[in-house]
C-alpha cells in the first residue's frame, strides 16, 4: 500500500538566519528512513510520465522501487545507468518543470520528491559504498571534448563507457566547469562534485585543465594533428551581458559571473585563499534566474546587511528554481519586484553609492505569451547600495567559433547543431549553453548524452 | 605543473622567469599574455608574455613584485613549480605589413611587453625606434635586448640618472617633430603613461596601440571583470583585447577600475603572518 500522504516528506534544512551566513550545504538530505518513507509514495505508474520529462530519461520508477525497498545500491545502479552526475541533478535541477512536474502525485497534492530521493541514493552511495566505476576496455577510438562542464563531463562519461578514449581539455585549472565556478558550495558542494568528476577519471576519462580550445589548440589541430576522430564541444556560455546604462563600470559593479567565480572557483570567501572579493553591505542583484539567486545568497553570506533582487516583471514570471526563491526569501534576500535600474551613480571616488529605478507595471502579453512591462512614467527613485550585480544573461564565446573554419553559428552566436548535436562541420558535436545560451544543468547534460551516442554512431560507421 | 626552468632577478623590484609549457610556447605571439596561479590557494594573476622558445618549449615573463602573488613567485626559484599557466591568451599584436617605421614607447616593467612587439616588427624589417622610460638608473631592464630589436633605442629616466633626461611623451614628441614619419605607435606601460602618449599621437593623426591589463579572473571570455570602455562601447581584454587603439580607450575609468583591489593588495602585504610573527607572507 503506498504512502497516501499528500505532500512531500520534508527535508531537514539549517536554519535560515543561521545559514545565511555561512556556505555550508543549505538542505541536509534525507535520512534512509525518510527515503523509504517517502519512496512509498510513488504508485509506479505503468506510463511513467516522470522518465518523459528527464532530459537524461533516469528510470524513475525503477530506481524509487529499490529505494522503497532498502535497495540503494541497486537504485543507484539504475540511475547511474543513465545519469552520469546524480548527486548533482538531485540538488539542481528544476525538478518542478521536469520529472516532478509530470508526476500523477502532483495533481493533488506534492509530487513524489525526486530530485531529493536521487541526492539521497548518490549521497547515500558515496558515502557508504565504493562507487569506483571500473575501466572498460578500449575500443581503439579517440574522441576530445572540449569544457569539462555539465555537457563536456556526460558526453565524455557516455563515451568511456562505451570504450573510447577520452580526453577532456578544460580552460580552468580545475574541472567541473558552472558546477564548480557558477554553482555556491551552499547549494551544491564542491566536494560532491570532486567526487563525481573523480569516479569519471576512474572511468579512464583523461582530463587537461589550463587548456583553452581555439588558442593553445585549434579543433582542426585536435582532428588533423592529435588524432581525435569526433569532437564534442562543450564550452559554455560566454561573456556576461550588461544592460548598456550609465555607470555598469564603476568600482562596485560585477557580473554575476565575477562575483561567483571570485567565491566558488577562487574561494575568495576563505581567509586562507588569496582571490579578494568586496563585502559589501548594501547589495543589489539585477535579474531574476537561478544565478541571480546564487549571488544575492551568496552576496547576503558574505556579511551584508541588505540584498535586494532587482527584477522587472514580477514574482510570477520569475525565471529561478522555486526553492532557490522560497530559500531565498527565507534568509531575508529582498525582492523588488515590477523595477528596473536606469543608471548607477557614483560618489566622488568613482565607486557604486546608489542605483536609480524606475518602477514597471505589466502591460500588453508580448509574441510568447508573457505580459511586457512598462515603465511607469515618473516613478524614478534612487536605492542607495554599494555594490551591484549584473545577472541578465550571457552572449557566446566567441574564441571557438572565431579560430574553426567551417562552424557555422546563428545570429546570437550560438554554434548550430542538426537533432544529434553535430555542428555545421563534419565530426564536430556541440552542445550545453555554447548552442542553446544559458541554460540548465540538466540541459547540458541531456545534449552532452545525445552527442556521445551519435558520435558512437559516427564513428563505428566510419 | 609548471617548472621553472630559468630565473634572473633584473633589479630590486622585478624578476624575469622561464616557464617550461610547451603548448602555450608552441602558439604563443607578441602582445598575448599568461595567466598564473602559484599554489591551491593562489589567485589567477594574467601577465603578458616576453619572450618565448619554441624549440625548448619555454614562455618567459617579467614581472614587477607588486602584491601578494608576485612577491611569492619572486621568491620561488629554478626547479620549482607552481600548479597552474594558461594561455597563450588575447589576440596577438596586428603588426601592419605595410608600415614602414613603427615607435615602440615601454614604461618601466611595461618594457617586458614592448620587447615582443619591437622584435617582431623589427623582424619584418620595419624601421623601429624604441623608447624605453623609467624612474632611474637602478630600474632600466632590457637594455641589451632592445638594442637587438629596433633601430634607434632612446632611453629616458625621470631623474636623469641615465639615458635621456625626462619623460618618453617628451622623447616621443621630439622624434615626431624632427621630421619622423610614424606609421603606428605601440605604448605600454603604466595606464597613466599611456594615456599621455595617446594625447601626444593625436593631434598628429597616429594611430597609437595600447595593450592594457585590467582586473581579471578566467581570462576566456567568462568573467566579464576585465571589460574596458573603447569608443564608447564596453570590450573585453582577454578576448577583443588585451590590444586596443589608444585615442578611444576611457583610460580614467581603466585607472578607477583598476584601484578595486587597491586596499586589499597593501593589506596583503603588510599582513603580519600569525605563524611567523614575520611582516610578510611566507
Amino acid at each position: 500500500m503506498p504512502n497516501m500522504i499528500l505532500t512531500k516528506t520534508p527535508m531537514p534544512e539549517q536554519n535560515p538566519q543561521i545559514r545565511a551566513r555561512n556556505f555550508d550545504e543549505v538542505t541536509l538530505g534525507y535520512t534512509k528512513e525518510m527515503a523509504m518513507k517517502e519512496a512509498e509514495r510513488c504508485l509506479n505508474c505503468k506510463h511513467k510520465p516522470c522518465v518523459a520529462g528527464c532530459p537524461v530519461s533516469v528510470r524513475i520508477p525503477e530506481f524509487i522501487e529499490e529505494v522503497a525497498k532498502g535497495n540503494f545500491e541497486a537504485a543507484y545502479a539504475v540511475i547511474t545507468s543513465t545519469n552520469s552526475l546524480p548527486a548533482v541533478c538531485g540538488r539542481v535541477c528544476p525538478q518542478e518543470n521536469q520529472c516532478e512536474g509530470k508526476c500523477v502525485r502532483g495533481i493533488k497534492g506534492e509530487p513524489v520528491a525526486i530530485g531529493r530521493l536521487e541526492r539521497f541514493v548518490a549521497d547515500y552511495m558515496m558515502k557508504n559504498a565504493d562507487i569506483t566505476p571500473k575501466k572498460p576496455e578500449l575500443n581503439g577510438h579517440k574522441v576530445a571534448v572540449v569544457g569539462a562542464g555539465p555537457a563536456g563531463l556526460t558526453c565524455a562519461g557516455d563515451l568511456a563507457r562505451l570504450g573510447y578514449e577520452v580526453t577532456v581539455f578544460e580552460a580552468f585549472h580545475v574541472a567541473g566547469g558552472v558546477l564548480m565556478y557558477g554553482i555556491p558550495e551552499f547549494r551544491l558542494p564542491k566536494a560532491i562534485v570532486q567526487k563525481e568528476i573523480d569516479s569519471l577519471k576512474a572511468l579512464g576519462v583523461n582530463i587537461m585543465t589550463n587548456m583553452v580550445i581555439g588558442k593553445v589548440l585549434s579543433i582542426d589541430e585536435l582532428v588533423n594533428d592529435m588524432g581525435f576522430e569526433a569532437v564534442f564541444i562543450g564550452s559554455g556560455a560566454g561573456l556576461p551581458n550588461f544592460m548598456g546604462i550609465e555607470g555598469e563600470n564603476l568600482v562596485g559593479v560585477y557580473s554575476a559571473n565575477e562575483f561567483l567565480t571570485r567565491i566558488n572557483l577562487m574561494k575568495a570567501y576563505l581567509d586562507d585563499y588569496d582571490t579578494p572579493v568586496k563585502r559589501s553591505k548594501v547589495v543589489a542583484v539585477v535579474g531574476g534566474g537561478n544565478v541571480a539567486m546564487d549571488a544575492a545568497r551568496s552576496a547576503m553570506r558574505l556579511g551584508a546587511d541588505k540584498v535586494y533582487i532587482v527584477y522587472r516583471r514580477s514574482m510570477e514570471e520569475l525565471p529561478a528554481r522555486k526553492e532557490e526563491v522560497h530559500h531565498a526569501i527565507e534568509e531575508g534576500i529582498e525582492f523588488l519586484l515590477l523595477n528596473n535600474p536606469m543608471k548607477i551613480l557614483s560618489d566622488e571616488r568613482g565607486r557604486v553609492r546608489a542605483m536609480e529605478c524606475v518602477k514597471m507595471e505589466l502591460g500588453e502579453a508580448d509574441a510568447g505569451g508573457r505580459r511586457r512591462p512598462v515603465e511607469i512614467k515618473g516613478s524614478n527613485y534612487e536605492l542607495p547600495v554599494d555594490s551591484v550585480i549584473m545577472s541578465i544573461g550571457t552572449s557566446p564565446n566567441p574564441l571557438i567559433r572565431s579560430t574553426t573554419p567551417g562552424l557555422e553559428v546563428n545570429k546570437h552566436g550560438c554554434l548550430i547543431v542538426n537533432e544529434d548535436m553535430l555542428t555545421t562541420k563534419e565530426g564536430i558535436y556541440a552542445g550545453g549553453d555554447a548552442v542553446t545560451g544559458a541554460a540548465t544543468v540538466i540541459l547540458a547534460m541531456g545534449a552532452g548524452k545525445t552527442a556521445a551516442k551519435a558520435i558512437d554512431d559516427y564513428i563505428k560507421s566510419k | 605543473m609548471f617548472k621553472i626552468m630559468k630565473k634572473k632577478v633584473l633589479n630590486d623590484s622585478v624578476v624575469q622567469m622561464d616557464f617550461l609549457a610547451p603548448f602555450i610556447a608552441k602558439k604563443a605571439q607578441p602582445g598575448q599574455f599568461v595567466i598564473f596561479r602559484i599554489d591551491e590557494k593562489g589567485e589567477r594573476i594574467p601577465i603578458t608574455i616576453n619572450d618565448y622558445d619554441r624549440d625548448k618549449g619555454t614562455v618567459r615573463i617579467i614581472f614587477q613584485l607588486v602584491g601578494k602573488s608576485t612577491i611569492q613567485l619572486s621568491k620561488m626559484n629554478e626547479g620549482d613549480e607552481i600548479s597552474d599557466l594558461v594561455g597563450p591568451l588575447g589576440i596577438a599584436t596586428h603588426i601592419e605589413p605595410d608600415a614602414k617605421r613603427v615607435a615602440v614607447i615601454g614604461g618601466g616593467v611595461g618594457c617586458a611587453i614592448a620587447y615582443p612587439q619591437a622584435k617582431a616588427l623589427h623582424e619584418k624589417g620595419i624601421t623601429v625606434d624604441v623608447i624605453a622610460g623609467f624612474r632611474n638608473k637602478d630600474i632600466v631592464i632590457l637594455e641589451e635586448e632592445f638594442k637587438n630589436a629596433c633601430d634607434n633605442l632612446i632611453i629616458t629616466t625621470d631623474d636623469g640618472s641615465y639615458g635621456k633626461k625626462g619623460f618618453v611623451t617628451e622623447a616621443l614628441k621630439e622624434l615626431i617633430e624632427s621630421g619622423n614619419k610614424y606609421d603606428e605607435v605601440i605604448a605600454i606601460g603604466p595606464v597613466p603613461m599611456m594615456k599621455f602618449v595617446c594625447a601626444v599621437t593625436k593631434p598628429y593623426g597616429i594611430k597609437t596601440i595600447v595593450s592594457l591589463n585590467p582586473v581579471m579572473i578566467d581570462g576566456t571570455g567568462m568573467c566579464g571583470g576585465c571589460r574596458v570602455k573603447v569608443g564608447g562601447q564596453i570590450k573585453y581584454a582577454c578576448v577583443d583585447g588585451p590590444d586596443f587603439d589608444g585615442h578611444i580607450v576611457d583610460f580614467d575609468e581603466l585607472m578607477l577600475r583598476n584601484g578595486t583591489y587597491k586596499e586589499d593588495e597593501e593589506n596583503s602585504k603588510n599582513h603580519i603572518c600569525r605563524l611567523t610573527g614575520g611582516a610578510e607572507n611566507a
